[in-house]
């Protein structure tokens, strides 16, 4: 009989600064060289449990524990942060944030330094474990400078140098785009084959997920745990969408085909699963790809042309047009441009040629406050965005600048609120919502300035399945009510697959293909170069020699 | 990419390949002879110095102009508080009265204006070498150079960290001052100045819990990796002392000598052309 490596009885936590425990009576098991996904939605608890593993509860977060939390045999409790890390290393979730040294190889070394090992076998761990992640040309670059993927295997080796034998990894896909995200899970892989190492994988992108290999899956709702099996038990059962998380996309196409997913072995793998009986089923859901079309131009990008550096121009002559009303997806490996060209719009940046007009009129001489009455725009992190201490007063701000008078301000803000599902919260003081709380709530803050456009950076990151769908059908509304146009910069493929009408794909500062993204995400070529990836469905319709993937895509909209 | 942002840069000068250590150690002594010493002659040769420094650091005048005008506002500021509050100080410094203008309580001496101008030479001096130190040292060399001379590192590290962060929390500065623009703040230079001056308020908020949210992250990342384990840690970026350190570090040595020397011929800190 094994003995477990993590094992926790009876475990609930409460925070002092909270009133209820955020744990409730978890029990689970991780056995040596297991590879295991905790999902959850936020606030489920997830986070908590990744912190009392590595330690950071209770030395950095106090709190109320009972039960018996045990890591190889030893009792979690009694041993230091110091300890723990030796055994457990913990990836966090935005690799930016956790860089602690000035270069690739100092950030790497940083845990030997603090064990005051000498510098030579400092150095020698430093490039052995760069070599490995394939960073050995890197090593003297500030980690910020890096692609999100090589950021990722950055902080992997500073916690690999280490040798522990569990890995903790905090949503290691949050700030990656799928082909990167891809990349990581096969990397994580191919490592704890290598190494029979522990991994431990906090996430809510199921779908990234299970499209590599996991033994387990643990599901958490509401600081229980409500499921812990295989992949394919867990998919069985259906208890992922109960749970405010997304089930993988040929999944959700199977259930609308009727195929009965709990009785089909394998369901979890897609490379695996085997409905070739429910061929046709799957095949009549085929619709055909609808081009929505709007003919209003709104917005004309013409022989726009940027650089950074005079050297190396970003934009060249870039042209296209954006049409009233619509809902357009921009997407591109990180660094290609999107955001440059949202800040061209705003007039964040100046173009050096080329023109943008808005219903005919040339925007180069307005101001960012000009601009912004007709084109909002939401900034990826919110935190930049929030200056006021309470909701109420945030959304308000914008109207009371442009000396709207109290009552209609009032009316507004209330109006708004109650579309963004803060209106209950409206008193509250901002440092207590969530992130994705504050997501919304500066989207509220911008579109009560009622632009005739809104450009949303990654309006989904950092939220999980349930508030993403109340996101877009929010959006969705105020598109068809207000004929409000969208512009949504991502890299998320369900935002693209479910949402999204028209798909800009920008690499390197050029318009590589203007599609719909049920197409888009049906060819290999665009998605290699957009750095995404093809969707499962594709993958499902290849290996039932469906012709019209794409067509399959579109079956899931909703 | 951008040129505007105050800090550490990799230069390929001398300057910049010598050890933190060195910097520092030159660093200190200079300010503090020149700090002590009252000889213009002194002063002035320790401020060509700098300025040679500065030029052959190969840093442009615009990545300091900001901090300059700052640091010779303070500076003007503190010679006018001197003049109105003690007149009368260079006088009793240097025991003989050239009057220029003024009379009663309110006299303007040569003296006065001679005091004052060694002040103005020691800001002028020591500026340039501070920039030179920091924008020529990598952070963690700063952090490990000042950890060798005997700075807790603990303390090191925080200065540093604290080094590091200038350009993100400049980009992060930028980043909200284009949000509050589009929120309808307008701070550009077409709004009065007590409109740009509330706007920028509005920055602030944003910025501190932008920094504090840094803090906390960066904090528990140095925990999760055993930062503060041990009294001591090694440095990944110590570097040897080569030949160029030590001849600036006797470099530095003699200019202080040379200070002191001149204490000795001046028969003490002032050197006194009014006799």
């Amino acid at each position: 009989m094994v003995e477990p490596f993590i094992d926790f009885q009876h475990v609930t936590f409460k925070y002092h600064a909270q009133s209820e425990p955020t744990l409730h009576d978890v029990s689970f098991q991780i056995y040596p060289g297991e590879k295991v996904l905790i999902a959850g939605a936020s606030g489920s608890g997830k986070t908590t449990l990744l912190r009392l593993l590595n330690g950071l509860i209770p030395q950095a977060y106090q709190g109320d524990i009972t039960g018996e939390l045990t890591i190889n045999g030893k009792k979690i409790l009694n041993q230091s942060l110091f300890d723990l890390s030796l055994q457990a290393g913990t990836v966090l979730q935005d690799s930016d944030a956790q860089f602690v040294g000035m270069t690739v190889a100092e950030d790497i070394a940083f845990s030997l330094e603090n064990d005051n090992q000498p510098i030579k076998i400092v150095r020698e761990k430093v490039a052995k474990w760069a070599n490995r992640f394939g960073l050995g040309k890197r090593l003297t670059l500030a980690p910020q400078s890096l692609s999100g993927g090589q950021k990722q295997r950055t902080a992997m080796a500073g916690v690999l140098v280490d040798e522990g034998d569990l890995l903790l990894f905090d949503e290691p896909l949050a700030s990656l785009d799928p082909a990167a995200g891809a990349a990581a899970m096969a990397l994580i892989d191919e490592l704890q084959q290598e190494r029979n190492m522990t991994v431990v994988v906090i996430e809510h992108r199921i779908e990234d997920v299970l499209r590599a290999h996991v033994d387990r899956v643990i599901v958490m709702a509401h600081g229980r745990i409500v499921a812990n099996d295989t992949p394919t038990a867990i998919i069985q059962a259906g208890v992922l969408s109960a749970n405010g998380l997304d089930e993988p996309l040929y999944i959700q196409l199977l259930r609308r085909a009727g195929v009965p997913v709990n009785k089909i072995p394998h369901v979890a793998d897609v490379e695996k699963v085997d409905v070739s009986n429910f061929r046709d089923q799957i095949e009549t859901l085929a619709e055909p790809v609808q081009t929505v079309t709007h003919d209003d131009k709104q917005l004309l990008v013409q022989n726009l042309t940027f650089a950074y550096d005079q050297q190396e121009p970003l934009f060249e002559n870039l042209s296209t047009s954006i049409h009233e009303g619509e809902i357009l997806g921009i997407v591109g490996k990180n660094g290609s441009g999107k955001t440059t060209l949202s800040h061209l719009l705003t007039g964040f940046l100046t173009p050096s040629g080329g023109d943008i007009q808005l219903d005919g009129r040339s925007l180069l001489s307005d101001s960012i406050k000009e601009r912004a009455d007709h084109i909002g725009y939401v900034l990826q992190n919110p935190n930049h965005m929030i200056t006021k201490a309470t909701v109420f007063d945030e959304v308000a701000s914008g109207l009371r600048l442009r000396n709207i008078d109290e009552e209609q301000v009032t009316e507004r803000v209330r109006e708004m609120l109650q579309l963004v599902d803060l209106d209950g919260m409206r008193n509250w003081p901002i440092s207590a919502l969530s992130f994705g709380q504050k997501k919304r709530l500066t989207i509220a803050a911008v579109l009560v300035l009622k632009p005739e456009i809104l450009i949303l950076d990654e309006p989904t990151a950092g939220q999980d399945a349930t508030h993403t769908s109340q996101l877009l059908s929010f959006l969705q509304n105020i598109n068809i009510t207000n004929h409000t146009t969208i512009i949504i910069i991502t890299h998320d493929m369900h935002l693209l697959a479910n949402f999204v009408q028209r798909a800009l794909v920008v690499v390197d500062g050029q318009i590589l293909a203007d599609t719909t993204p049920a197409e888009l995400l049906a060819n290999e070529a665009l998605v290699d170069a957009a750095s995404l990836r093809t969707t499962s469905i594709y993958r499902l319709a290849q290996r039932l020699s469906i012709v019209h993937p794409e067509e399959l895509n579109a079956a899931i909209r909703k | 990419m951008d040129n505007s942002l105050f800090g550490y840069k990799a230069r390929n000068t001398w300057i910049n390949h010598a050890t933190g250590t060195a910097k520092l150690v030159g660093f200190l002594a200079l300010t503090t002879i020149g700090m002590i010493s009252y000889d213009t002659r002194f002063l002035i040769a320790l401020t060509i110095l700098s300025f040679v420094l500065i030029k052959m650091a190969h840093i442009k005048y615009q990545e300091y102009a900001l901090l300059l005008k700052l640091v010779l506002f303070i500076g003007l500021i503190n010679l006018v508080m001197i003049t109105v509050l003690a007149p009368q100080y260079g006088e009793q410094l240097y025991g003989t009265k050239h009057v220029m203008f003024g009379s009663g309580w309110f006299t303007i001496t040569q003296e006065q204006l001679f005091y004052e101008f060694n002040l103005l030479l020691k800001y002028l001096f020591s500026f340039p070498l501070s920039i030179v130190l920091l924008f020529t040292t990598n952070p963690s060399e700063f952090a490990a150079g000042l950890n060798k001379i005997g700075v807790p590192y603990k303390v090191a590290y925080a200065v540093a960290i604290t080094l590091r962060y200038i350009p993100d929390v400049q980009s992060d500065y930028r980043t909200i001052s284009l949000a509050q623009q589009a929120r309808g703040y307008e701070i550009s230079k077409k709004s009065s100045l007590i409109q740009r001056m509330k706007g920028t308020v509005q920055i602030i908020l944003p910025l501190v819990f932008s920094s504090l949210g840094r803090i906390d992250t960066i904090s528990q990342a140095m925990e999760l990796r055993r930062f503060g384990r041990y009294n001591k840690r090694s440095w990944y970026q110590e570097q040897r002392f080569s030949m160029r350190d030590v001849a600036m570090i006797l470099w530095s040595t003699l200019i202080v000598v040379i200070g002191v020397l001149l204490f000795i011929t001046n028969g003490g800190r002032m050197w006194n052309p009014f006799k």
